[in-house]
């Protein structure tokens, strides 16, 4: 083991360390903001709405994200029409082909747990909201989707753990996320031992982050099932 | 139909390794998680907090990263070792070993909450009742504890399995010749990356349906002896 090594690379891995965090904070993002009208159109009683969907998440969940990215980064400018196109310039850069592929991956499993929270919201809070008059959208906005959410929320931080995980991918395609750096290290000096092990503890203290963080916002959104302060 | 080029038998010989390693990995990563619930059911602290640890290092550690620590790290490991008894022999670890330890690794970590929850949720009362009738351990174990931890399992390793079976495109990272390594390989020959990378999702997708139809007949074969309220 080679300490002086590990703490030298130290200041390149946190480089990497908030390309991982930026990559995975906008790709949940726009996936939750993806995520809220599938699911809505996935437990809808439309076929022609929710059957897209459906497969949608079913292709997205029964693929690998390294196959979802490499169709993205690779393939995509395989077609003459992609290439002379105006979206080129954003699928040319591995940056943002990470971000598009790693959307739409979390859109679909948050989405798939969203329907879950959604049909799992009581009904008696639905006929309530009904009988006081309330039309289906703002019924939406005041009583499914915030009580869905509140659901969802310790399914959700478990995805959110995954991405940050399945984010190690953007190394795949040239990124210098956390991994990219260690790996980009590793091959110039042939240290794996100690550039690999200092990534995975900088993964760990973001997991625990996380962690930490999601038990926080499950204590804040559930102040009715807390005991009350003082009794007295 | 898509043209492979007559890179067709090359992607089904990478999609026959694929099965191979996942159906490796999950044999290894059962025992994992064996013995990972046992030790974090045991009395022991020691046992317990080993379980532990190993839970939360490899849900926090991204599975790529876990696969180069094991496959570069063990190679230099291993040559140590060797060049310790005195040999200046070249080895290194094969990516299927590594491949193979990596996800059993991953595999274990989950299962072992999984196969937690299923032995607390059989009934005390029945390991009663089979110790009662003068059973002997490893008998009640077999036919009391087994069939029931099983069927209460069921569900969780098919989800684990499912995420096995996607993880196996990851060791195509170092070099081993599976499904991705070889889809890689014709989509560099071809220039034709969209097409093969296509192809392989489909495989891909048509081993995950297949398996979902398995699990789901095993789950309802388990099932069989619950009556239904």
């Amino acid at each position: 083991m080679d300490l002086e090594l590990m703490i030298d690379s130290i200041p390149m891995l946190l480089e990497g360390a908030g390309m991982t965090v930026q990559l995975v904070a906008l790709a949940l993002v726009v996936g939750m903001c993806l995520a809220i009208p599938l699911a809505l159109a996935r437990v809808s009683k439309y076929p022609a709405l929710w059957m897209p969907v459906y497969g949608f998440i079913f292709i997205f969940r029964g693929t690998p994200l390294l196959v979802q990215i490499f169709i993205v980064y690779y393939g995509f400018g395989q077609s003459e029409a992609v290439r002379e196109s105006f979206l080129w310039p954003f699928f040319k850069e591995a940056y943002w082909c990470a971000i598009f592929t790693f959307s739409l991956n979390t859109s679909a499993y948050t989405a798939e747990l969203l329907r879950g929270a959604i049909q799992a919201v009581p009904h008696g809070e639905i006929e309530a909201a009904r009988s006081l008059g309330m039309p289906r959208l703002l019924m939406l906005r005041r009583v499914v989707v915030p009580r869905a959410f509140r659901l969802a929320l310790p399914a959700y931080g478990n995805e959110i753990i995954l991405m940050l995980k399945g984010s190690a991918l953007a190394s795949t395609i040239t990124l210098l996320d956390l991994t990219g750096v260690a790996r980009v290290i590793v091959a110039r000096t042939y240290a794996p031992y100690e550039l690999f092990l200092m990534a995975a503890l900088m993964y760990l203290a973001l997991t625990l982050l996380i962690v930490r963080a999601l038990k926080y916002a499950e204590w804040r959104l559930s102040p009715h099932l807390r005991p009350p302060l003082n009794e007295n | 139909m898509i043209d492979l080029h007559g890179y067709g038998p090359l992607l089904l010989d990478g999609a026959w390794l694929t099965v191979k390693v996942a159906l490796a990995s999950v044999a290894v990563g059962l025992v994992f998680g064996l013995i990972g619930a046992i030790a974090k059911l045991s009395n022991s602290v020691i046992a317990r907090g080993a379980a532990t640890a190993y839970t939360a290092i490899v849900r926090g550690i991204p599975e790529l990263l876990l696969l180069l620590i094991i496959f570069y790290g063990g190679t230099l490991l291993v040559q140590q070792i060797w060049r310790g008894l005195g040999s200046d022999s070249y080895v290194e670890i094969q990516p299927f070993v590594a491949g193979t330890f990596t996800l059993a690794f991953v595999f274990g970590a989950y299962a072992t909450e999984v196969f937690r929850g299923a032995i607390l949720s059989v009934p005390k009362g029945q390991i009663e009742a089979a110790y009662a009738m003068g059973m002997g351990q490893f008998t009640m174990f077999r036919r009391v504890m087994l069939p029931q931890v099983w069927r209460f399992a069921l569900p969780g390793l098919g989800n684990l399995w499912l995420v096995l079976l996607k993880d196996t495109s990851l060791i195509s990272v170092v070099n081993l010749n599976e499904l991705m390594y070889n889809s890689r390989s014709a989509a560099g020959a071809t220039r034709e990356p969209f097409t093969f990378f296509v192809a392989a999702a489909v495989i891909y997708l048509g081993f995950t349906i297949v398996s979902m139809i398995v699990l789901q007949f095993s789950e309802r074969r388990a099932r069989r002896g619950v009556r239904l309220s």
